[in-house]
């Protein structure tokens, strides 16, 4: 299933779908988006890519098993909520930088947590997709 | 004193983790090193003896869960004194002897480790000075001793084993908890301190005979009595040090332990009596009993040991002063020569490769030490003087003819049980040593002296404080019978009171005794316990309910779960549905004044357009008609979120329905051709059940609306998300922020979900490569 269109296409695109995905992620705090539906785009972005260059060719793009991206996401979110735990505030407990930062704004745990999901996400969606193709 | 206690119980628990790494590094200088632990706190302890003899408990309070009144609290007194002392003193000569017994073995890291722990869990089941505290350290020995008997866990009859130990007392655990819970509802503590003092509360109360049977539940099936015996001896699967330590001078008392510790509480009514002493007698019969038919040397002593228990139990039930008295004399007399004796059969396991008695004999020139220790531990068993076997032998004939009920019953039983102690004690302690050597082909080899000098220590002691039974007397058994019955009583211990009818009592039991090691295989041939027993006793019970437990499990799985999906969604739908509408049925039925559903004509467009995917899905036939008309419904909805003015929900469902048409494709040319597998009546009765569910979620989205909002939630969230939360976008301040324990919680499960589906996906293909 080789298209020109497609593969030209997607050459093209991945980069912004991959910086859109990432834009849903960060201003998810402020307007709609968040790390849910950024991952979700990062994985559409992805699995386009496999489908015009085959599964082989997404993998080695991605360079990292979707596997391991699941789990680093389920441990970026935990240590996220295991931070304040450090300094005796309850579990998930939202600590902040007391000064915004330039572009990104307040920046805090949960931003951590949401990059987490965003990870997770796109990691399940991937490993499925990429599963099944392979299949 | 009070740190130190803390420290005392708890040292156990590093050392555990410690143990594995330091036999990693050094199996010899770990061997040395481990038995100094138990040894330092032997002494330790030894520190505190006159404090606690003097009759001032130690107490140690440290607040756990203050609402609940749950307190980490130790209590040490005369009773937890002589237990403390049993458990770090054959503690120390269990890890004494592990090295040797074990060899080269690469796993006694993490024998030594569940060691230690069990050590720990032993300490804190006995100083326990709150009711809480002792129901955590009692699981933990459970949980230890699961360990320990599984640890050949390669072998089935080891796992078995174990896990039978566990469900038995498991089960009494929970009946334990349920009684202590009980206990501090009735007293309004939980502190053993306090709890002592309300007997009378306690004894008046019309939940006292609940209470007592949970409470004796939890004791019977530790210290392994009837109908609960039969755990015991398949525990012998455990290696000996383990048999020795858990299942003869510690663990299994822990029972005994809980009748004397409870008895200023719950001892003193008939149902007390009748029931402890009953269970006591018939455990210590049967017990014995077996014992006797035994062959294997560990099986003999564990059956033994079971009947011990029960005369324990017999005694603590009776309840007196001078019973009180006994019990504690013979408890110690028992941990020191049944340790001895399992110790014993270790080695000569070790030394000779055989437990068969009918394979041993003639060993003492071979090993004359380990001949010493077990016949002298053998001799006090048959409560021979001048050993504290015998000293405690007379006090309980003394309390059996002094008894105000039934002194002849009683006494024969006890006359009964201890006869066929010393036929144990011959079988057990002087047959492998003496006599004529088998013809069978046994290679012995050296013994290395921790696996004799072990043995040989309890036994030396067996004979000391039978020499000297004052300094018994007063440091360890008066203590502990004040602990348990009162603290005005005094104990006198000694070797000789004159020809009286403890005497000839005592000479009877030997002479019954011998009679029977003579005719032993005749007297096994009239018993009336043959492997019938074990099919239709108690035994067979438990097999029975577990046998049962895994028929009623594989029934309603192949019921509920038998592989075809549309089962499963027509069970799922059912359940839901039946317990909505039993709810809606509860809360006054469906009201009548339902609001009828009005919207502009754009709104009522996207629903005409979404119910008309959801007719096409189902009518059409073909695949790609359906996922066609299935990605119509699932854009439509997002469609709906942005009418109503959720962008998130709009973006994320746009996002997996795309998500979704690429999974089709992937999978939708592998499968099979489209055909119509259902009848006409099946698509009649599903069509009922869709319309069904519809229908009712229709239902109560209509109720739902129609009630007044509730808005102080979604006002909470408005007014704190930019203040508190820096986000102006509230949902997902929701989703990572106030909420986010919910996400924690999903995104696990995606993960879960992930890894099951890829596992289903490579598992198949893995199987179609094999093929």
């Amino acid at each position: 299933m080789t298209s020109v269109i497609l593969s030209t296409a997607i050459r093209l695109l991945l980069p912004l779908l991959l910086l859109f995905s990432v834009f849903m992620l960060l201003r998810g705090h402020n307007e709609p988006g968040g790390g849910f539906v950024g991952g979700l785009v990062a994985a559409a972005a992805i699995a386009l890519y496999a489908l015009a260059e085959g599964a082989e060719e997404a993998r080695r793009l991605l360079k990292l098993d979707p596997r391991s991206l699941i789990a680093s996401g389920l441990t970026l979110s935990l240590f996220s909520g295991v931070l304040p735990l450090l300094s005796g505030q309850p579990f998930l407990t939202g600590l902040w930088l007391p000064w915004p930062l330039p572009v990104l704004g307040y920046v805090g745990t949960p931003l951590l947590f949401d990059l987490g999901v965003y990870l997770l996400v796109a990691g399940m969606a991937l490993l499925i997709i990429l599963s099944l193709m392979e299949e | 004193m009070s740190n130190a206690l803390t420290a005392i119980v708890l040292s156990g628990f590093p050392a555990a983790l410690v143990a594995p790494a330091l036999y990693r590094y050094s199996p010899r200088w770990a061997g040395r090193l481990c038995p100094l632990l138990p040894l330092a706190l032997f002494v330790s302890l030894l520190a505190a003896l006159g404090t606690v003899a003097a009759g001032k408990p130690i107490i140690v309070s440290i607040p756990w869960i203050p609402s609940l009144g749950v307190s980490f609290s130790l209590y040490l007194d005369g009773l937890g004194m002589l237990f403390a002392l049993l458990i770090t003193g054959i503690g120390f000569l269990v890890f004494l002897y592990t090295p040797a017994y074990m060899g080269n073995d690469v796993r006694q890291g993490r024998l030594t480790a569940w060691l230690f722990a069990f050590m720990g869990a032993m300490l804190g089941t006995v100083l326990a000075g709150n009711l809480m505290t002792m129901f955590v350290f009692w699981e933990l020995t459970g949980l230890s001793s699961y360990m320990l008997i599984g640890f050949d866990h390669e072998k089935e009859e080891s796992r078995r084993a174990a896990l039978q130990a566990l469900l038995i007392t498991g089960v009494g655990g929970l009946a334990l908890l349920a009684g202590f819970i009980l206990l501090g509802k009735i007293c309004g503590t939980m502190e053993l301190a306090e709890l002592l003092g309300q007997g009378e509360v306690v004894r008046a109360h019309t939940l006292y005979l609940p209470l007592l049977l949970l409470v004796l539940t939890g004791a019977f099936t530790k210290s392994a009595q009837f109908p609960f015996h039969f755990w015991l001896p398949n525990a012998m699967a455990a290696p000996t040090p383990v048999s020795a330590y858990l299942h003869s001078a510690t663990m299994v008392k822990l029972g005994v332990f809980l009748l004397a510790r409870f008895t200023p509480i719950l001892a003193g009514s008939e149902a007390w009596f009748w029931l402890v002493s009953g269970v006591g007698a018939i455990t210590m019969l049967i017990g014995a009993l077996l014992a006797v038919k035994e062959h294997d040397l560990k099986r003999i002593l564990a059956w033994s040991t079971v009947s011990s228990l029960g005369s324990l139990v017999l005694l603590l039930g009776i309840g007196t002063p001078g019973a009180t008295a006994a019990a504690m004399t013979f408890l110690l007399a028992h941990a020191l020569y049944k340790s001895s004796l399992f110790l014993t059969a270790g080695a000569v396991d070790h030394g000779v490769g055989s437990r068969d008695i009918r394979t041993l004999g003639g060993l003492a020139p071979a090993m004359p030490w380990l001949a010493a220790a077990g016949v002298l531990a053998s001799l006090s068993m048959a409560g021979l003087p001048p050993l504290l076997g015998f000293i405690s032998k007379e006090l309980v004939y003394g309390v059996t003819l002094q008894s105000t009920l039934l002194p002849q019953l009683l006494s024969g039983l006890f006359l009964a049980g201890n006869a066929l102690m010393v036929t144990v004690a011959v079988m057990a302690g002087v047959g492998p040593f003496f006599g004529h050597k088998p013809d069978t082909p046994l290679h012995h080899h050296k013994l290395s002296p921790t696996l004799w000098l072990a043995p040989l220590i309890p036994a030396i002691f067996g004979l000391l404080f039978g020499l000297l039974p004052g300094s018994a007397a007063s440091f360890l058994i008066e203590p502990a019978t004040r602990a348990v019955i009162s603290p005005s009583v005094t104990v006198v211990l000694g070797l000789w009171h004159g020809l009286n009818q403890e005497l000839l009592l005592s000479a009877a039991t030997l002479a019954l005794g011998l009679v029977v090691v003579l005719f032993r295989r005749r007297i096994i041939a009239l018993m009336p316990i043959t492997d019938k027993g074990f099919r239709y006793g108690p035994s067979g019970w438990y097999r029975l309910l577990l046998d049962g437990l895994a028929n009623v499990a594989r029934l309603q799985t192949g019921f509920v779960q038998n592989g075809r999906l549309r089962n499963y969604l027509m069970i799922s739908i059912g359940v839901a549905m039946g317990l909505m509408g039993l709810t809606f049925m509860q809360s006054g039925g469906i009201p009548g004044n339902l609001p009828f559903p009005s919207g502009y004509l754009h709104e009522w467009l996207t629903a005409g357009i979404i119910l008309a995917g959801a007719l096409a899905v189902t009518l059409t036939d073909s695949r790609l008609g359906a996922v066609a008309a299935l990605g119509t419904v699932g854009y439509g909805v997002s469609l709906v979120y942005i009418l109503y003015g959720a962008p998130d929900l709009a973006m994320t469902q746009f996002c997996i329905e795309t998500l979704s048409i690429v999974l089709y494709v992937l999978v939708l040319y592998r499968l099979p051709l489209f055909t119509l597998l259902s009848t006409p009546v099946i698509r009649l009765r599903d069509a009922f059940m869709a319309v069904a569910i519809g229908g009712l979620m229709t239902l109560l989205m209509l109720y739902v609306v129609s009630q007044p909002l509730v808005p102080h939630v979604s006002e909470f969230f408005l007014a704190n998300s930019l203040p508190a939360a820096h986000g102006r976008n509230v949902v997902n301040v929701i989703l990572v922020d106030f909420r986010a324990l919910d996400t924690l919680g999903e995104i696990t499960v995606l993960a879960v979900a992930a890894i099951g589906v890829f596992g289903l996906l490579k598992f198949r293909s893995g199987r179609e490569e094999e093929q």
